[in-house]
Order: C-alpha cells, then structure tokens, then sequence
C-alpha cells in the first residue's frame, strides 16, 4: 500500500519513539497537520516558533531523548533559528522539520520561501532538503540517528509540501550505515592506562566535568571515580547535576562565575582531568595561565575540541561513558599500593581552607529580597529535587551557584550561545516530559519578556511550571558590567515599563504572586509550589545586586573579584 | 605558517561545497585556492584545498573537515610526497617589441600559446604553485590583462618513503 509523504513522517516519527511534537502549523504544513490527528502524538501548540524549537530541547534536556520541532516554511522556519543555534552550541539532540514550498517552486521566492538548509547549515549537525519521496524515509531516520549518536546536536529536515502529498511505499530501513560518518567512541586503552598511572601519582588532581559527562548518562561512573579516587570535582554550567552539589567532593562550578575553591583548585592542580567539557573562554579565563601546573587530560567524543582552545597532554577521543568505564577498570585494585586518602590529604584540606575562606555568600538583608536568598530557598523546599531552567543573565548564575542540583537532567540552561527567553519554553518542555515533577523556571524581568507569550502554552496545555522572576528592573548581567567596567553607564539596560506580572499571569489564565520582602519568600513560594497551575511570582529584589565572586573577561581564574 | 594541501573526499550532493566552503568563513580559516570535480565514482567529488595555517590551525583545518557529515575523507599531502599541478591562462600584452621575448618565456616555462590577438597572447602554464608564480612574476612587466587559473590539484605519489 502506498502512503503519502506526510503519512511516511508520521510513521516515521512513531517508529522512532517520538510521543511529543511541539510545533506551530502553517502553509506549507497543512498536509503534515492533516495526518496528526490519526496518530498518538502529542502536540504542543505553541504561540512563536522560537518557543517550539526550545521546548523540543529543554525536552531533550531533561530526558536524553531527541526532541521535536515542527514548523512550517518561511518565517515559521526563520523563528527557530536561535533554537537551533542554542541547541548546537551545547550538544542537544533535536530534529526540526521544517514545511518547505513545493519542489517546482524552489528558488523561484515564492511566498513564505525561505533557504532554510542554507540558513542553517552553520548550526546544525546536519540538514537535508528531501526533494525525492522515496528518500524521506531514509532521512528522517538518518536526522534521528545523526541527532542523537556521536557528539549529539540539532538536525533539520526541510519537507517541501509536494512531497508531503505524494505517494510512496513505506520502506523504513532498519540501521543506518554512512561511509562518511563513523562517531568514534572507544577510547584508545594505552591513554586510559596513562591516564590511570597519572591519577594514581597525583597530589593536587582534580576533576573539570562537562556537559558530556550528562549526554553520554555517565554520571555513576563520574561519582565512581571521584569517590573512589578521592578527587574533587568541579563542572562547567553544562554539567552541573552530574556530580552532586551537596557531595563533600563538590566544588562548585568553575569560570567566570566560579567558586573561590574551584577557580583556585584548578589554579593549583598537578593533574586536570577535562570530561566532556570544551574549554570554553567563560570556563577558562585566560588560557595562557589556565590550570599553569597541571598535566591536562581531556577526554570528549568529538575531535576538534581537543587541542582547539587549549594544548593538553593526554588527549582522548571516547565517548564519556565508556572513557570513564574504562578508567574505571584500570584503577582498579589500585587502591593497595596507593594509599588514596593519605596521598590526598594535604590538598582537600587546603580545599576547605579556601571553601571556608571563600564560600559563595551575600550580605543578607531583612529589608530587601536577595536575588541569592530566593534560589536558596527554592533549593531548600525542592531539596535539590526540581528540574530548574534558567534564562540568561545573573538569574542563570545565581541559580547555578545557589542552587545545588543532586540529579543530572535537571538543570537546563543556554550555556554556549546564551539565549534569553530560552527558559520558559525549555521549562514547558521539561515538563511534558515529566508531569509529576516540579519545574521551575529561574528568570529575569529582563529574559522572561522574550518568550512570555508561551504563557497561553503552558495554560492550554494544563503545565503546572513555576516561573520565578528575579525582578530587578534592569538587564541586570550587562548592567553589572557597566556599573564595573564602563563608568557605570547604565546606556540602555534599565527596563522602565513594566508590565504587571501579576495582572499579566491573571490575563492568561495562570495565577501571578508578587513578592516584596524577604519575609515573605518562604510562604509565598510554598504556596505557589503547591498549585496546579502555571504560576508567575514577581520577586522584586536587591535591584543592583551584583554576581560574585567574578573573574573578569579575559583575565586569569586566579584574578577573581570577590564580594 | 606553511602552505598546506587537503585532499577531500565528499559526498557528490547539494551543499556540499557550501558546507566546506562555509566552514573556513564561518572559523576564520584561510582557502588559498578550492578546486572541485567528480571523480569515476558519480556519488563522490573530490576537492584540492590549499591552506595557510600554523600546526594548531591546519590541524583544525583537518579536524573539522572530518566533522562534516557529508565528508568522507581529509588527507594533509603536506605530510606525504605528492605530485601537484595548477593550469593558469593568461592573457598577456604582447606589443610587437616585446613579443619575441615573451615567446622566450613561453618555450622556457613548457607554456603554449593558445590564442593570439593584435597587441596580445593567451598563454596556458601548468606546473606546480611555485612555477606559476614565478611565469607570473616574469610576465607582469609587460602586463597581464586577464588570469584565470584553476587552483592547485593534487595526487599522493605512489612511492612514499
């Protein structure tokens, strides 16, 4: 039996375990939405396109399973560009179908024509235009294949509507097999082996996790090594979750916004082990003087991130897990000859000394609301529980530093590009992914306005998600730059009209608080936690409340501004 | 910073040489010269690239290249003994006094002649980067209208050491 080109994506999608679809329908689309209804999708309605594409991730996020975005041609295509490019930049997987206009039409600018393979070619994995009915099959399986295996990412599909009304036989291959793509994985055993001789030596080691360490579920084995080992534990804000953040090993994350102890326990290392993380410029400040005395180890899937930043000496290309598994199991019974804890002590002592010297604080107000105090207080009463997403900014910083997150999958964060408005949507995501969880949105009055019209999303959909807004009346990241760096020239970053959040919830049929004083942030939050609604609470806080502690652009982890 | 030459093998379909292409804009990378064609398999092309780069840059010149899903396969020839040719036709001012000089040239560099004006020849050169650069260097002096050249090709020799 023949089956048109849209009834073949929907079997497509079925066999590939896909049960949500976040999407926004259109011209070039319709065929696709025609057939919806006859399958077991769900599918979130979504009011921008941009709130979609950063569903399907904060999906892939929090679950590990390639997330789906469908839109149609044109500007619905164009809208999910920052989504894509957000996607690319930290490694998730997602596949975004796109409606193109008829094949005969391509090229010709026609209405709601867009290039988008052309547009996007720089940030994805990969793109195909399906010009050829009998070849859809193959390349939606190949985008699913692409997305999630190797170093995951974004794969878009672009489904010209001639296509999508043709007829075909359903032909679904059973594995896909390229000569041109073959993610390496294994890691090379004489490395592991050094690598192994290089902890069992070390005096001063210490662990810098990445997102890696979360996309590849190679957190047991991180925990493993850690413990076992005896080896504190920093990450990147991509990887915050894989190891716990209330575990005695736990640093705290690193970079431009780090804790004393980590910035200083990579200044001072012997031995850095880099897991799946890149050496991004906010992790390590200055690469000339980044960890000075150490012996670098990194470990990541992908190639062109070894040696791309930073020159290290023992690369491995491996997947995380089985890199970590085999590290693993070459320390194995290590721990007869090398007496761990001793060969460790001097360095975890002078870890606390400077965690005691320098652990994350603020100057605690009974007047005003401390930005630092909500997250806390969301820690306490989720005890590290809820799957938070942030927006961009200090609302991101202050949730990676205050919150401590004791499961990975659970903080989902733009880390890379820095996308505001990527929270909320990434929130609604989450939880369709998970119902019963709480999830939370840490957001800026700033970064919410981006994407608060998905606030129909949420409601329509029935998503208990809690947006939590950090109001300080300011684009408040770029305002403390310029209060430090540029005379305090606030040009521009002050958010005069505002409009009422909590009026603004109301009108969408979700429930709006507003909190003024610090009294109040307990029972409020409480309250707000256990409604089974969308909820907004508007936290007017500390409006000049900088991030610290602060290593500025472009000098050393050492050269930290602290409180 | 050498000159480098990346012999790749890609995917013989759309947006190939924009993915390549886009890749050293997009990085910052240099392409001194970018040379396409089918080879006798219909589904692959094949593509000469040469680069300017320092170790670190050529090395993720190659890594990144690989990372294309539509690549199959990047070999550096800077690291193995290759044979490597470049046509170019020029079209050089040929006033009457200087004609005879410029044939000189011609049958010195291996050239031919492949059309001639009232006041001007068209010559072809082939050879490696090197020989091409200095015919031009020679014949600048009495003017080149017009060049066009193909980019470096390149073969790995059968005999490596």
């Amino acid at each position: 039996m023949e089956l048109t080109g849209a009834q073949i994506l929907m079997e497509c999608l079925k066999l590939e375990g896909v049960t949500t679809i976040f999407g926004f329908p259109g011209g070039a689309v319709i065929d696709i939405y025609h057939e919806l209804p006859n399958y077991p999708f769900k599918h979130v309605l979504v009011r921008h396109e941009q709130g979609a594409i950063h569903a399907a991730d904060g999906y892939a996020r929090a679950t590990g399973q390639v997330g789906v975005c469908l839109v149609t041609s044109g500007p619905g295509a164009t809208n999910t560009v920052t989504g894509i490019a957000t996607a690319y930049m930290d490694s998730i997987p997602v596949v975004i179908l796109t409606g193109q206009v008829p094949t005969p039409l391509i090229g010709n600018d026609a209405f709601q024509e867009v290039d988008i393979v052309g547009i996007t070619r720089p940030c994805t994995k990969h793109n195909t235009l399906v010009k050829d009915i009998h070849k859809l099959a193959y390349t939606i399986k190949q985008a699913f294949y692409l997305a999630r295996s190797g170093r995951p990412g974004p794969v878009l599909v672009d489904l010209p509507k001639d296509i999508m009304q043709a007829k075909a036989k359903f032909i679904y291959p059973d594995d896909i097999s390229m000569r041109s793509y073959n993610p390496h994985c294994d890691p090379h055993p004489k490395q592991i082996s050094r690598v192994a001789k290089l902890i069992q030596k070390a005096q001063r080691p210490v662990i810098y996790s990445g997102g890696g360490v979360i996309s590849a579920d190679a957190h047991e084995e991180l925990v493993t090594l850690a413990h076992r080992r005896h080896i504190p534990v920093t990450s990147t804000l991509m990887g915050l979750g894989a190891f716990p953040g209330n575990d005695p090993l736990w640093l705290g994350m690193l970079g431009m916004h780090g804790t004393y102890a980590a910035n200083m326990a990579v200044n001072n290392a012997d031995l850095v082990l880099a897991i799946g993380a890149r050496f991004d410029d906010r992790v390590t400040g200055k690469v000339s003087t980044f960890a000075p005395k150490a012996t670098l180890v990194h470990i990541d899937i992908d190639p062109t991130s070894i040696q791309k930043n930073v020159s290290v000496h023992v690369p491995i290309v491996a997947d995380c897990k089985s890199a970590l598994t085999a590290l693993n199991e070459a320390l194995k019974g290590t721990a007869k000859d090398v007496d761990y804890p001793a060969i460790r002590k001097d360095w975890l002592d002078q870890i606390s000394v400077w965690n005691e010297a320098q652990p994350l604080k603020y100057k605690p107000s009974s007047k005003t609301v401390k930005p630092q105090f909500v997250v806390e207080k969301i820690y306490e009463l989720t005890k590290g529980e809820a799957i938070i997403t942030t927006e961009v900014g200090q609302n991101q910083m202050w949730a990676a530093q205050f919150y401590k997150f004791h499961r990975p999958k659970s903080f989902l964060s733009s880390g890379g590009l820095g996308t505001m408005g990527y929270g909320f949507p990434a929130a609604i995501g989450a939880q369709m992914a998970f119902p019963d969880r709480l999830v939370i949105d840490i957001a800026g009055d700033g970064s919410i306005q981006m994407n608060i019209q998905e606030l129909a999303t949420a409601v329509c959909q029935k998503l208990p998600v809690k947006i939590i807004i950090l109001n300080n009346g300011y684009l408040g990241m770029v305002r403390q730059w310029q209060e430090l760096f540029y005379d305090r020239c606030y040009s521009e970053t002050c958010m005069e009209a505002q409009p009422d959040f909590v009026k603004l919830a109301e009108a969408y049929g979700a429930v709006g608080f507003r909190i003024t004083k610090p009294k109040d942030v307990e029972p409020v939050l409480k309250k707000a936690f256990a409604i089974n609604n969308t909820v907004i609470v508007d936290v007017r806080v500390e409006r000049e409340e900088n991030v610290y502690p602060m290593v500025p652009a472009g000098a050393s982890l050492a050269d930290m501004l602290l409180v | 910073m050498h000159r480098h030459i990346l012999s790749v093998t890609v995917e013989n379909e759309p947006g190939v040489l924009s993915r390549v292409a886009g890749l050293f804009s997009g990085r910052g990378f240099n392409i001194e010269s970018l040379n396409v064609a089918p080879t006798l398999e219909p589904d692959v092309s094949h593509m000469t690239i040469t680069t300017i780069g320092d170790d670190a840059i050529i090395e993720q010149i190659v890594k990144q290249l690989r990372k294309l899903i539509t690549v199959i396969k990047v070999v550096d020839l800077t690291e193995h003994k290759a044979v490597q040719r470049e046509m170019a036709l020029m079209k050089v001012l040929a006033e009457d006094r200087n004609r005879a000089e410029i044939l000189r040239i011609v049958d010195i560099f291996r050239c031919k002649v492949v059309d001639v004006g009232h006041g001007d020849l068209t010559l072809e050169a082939i050879g490696d980067f090197g020989k091409i650069q200095a015919l031009i260097n020679l014949l600048t002096r009495f003017g080149i209208k017009e060049i066009a050249r193909t980019g470096t090709v390149a073969l790995k020799r059968a005999m490596q050491d």
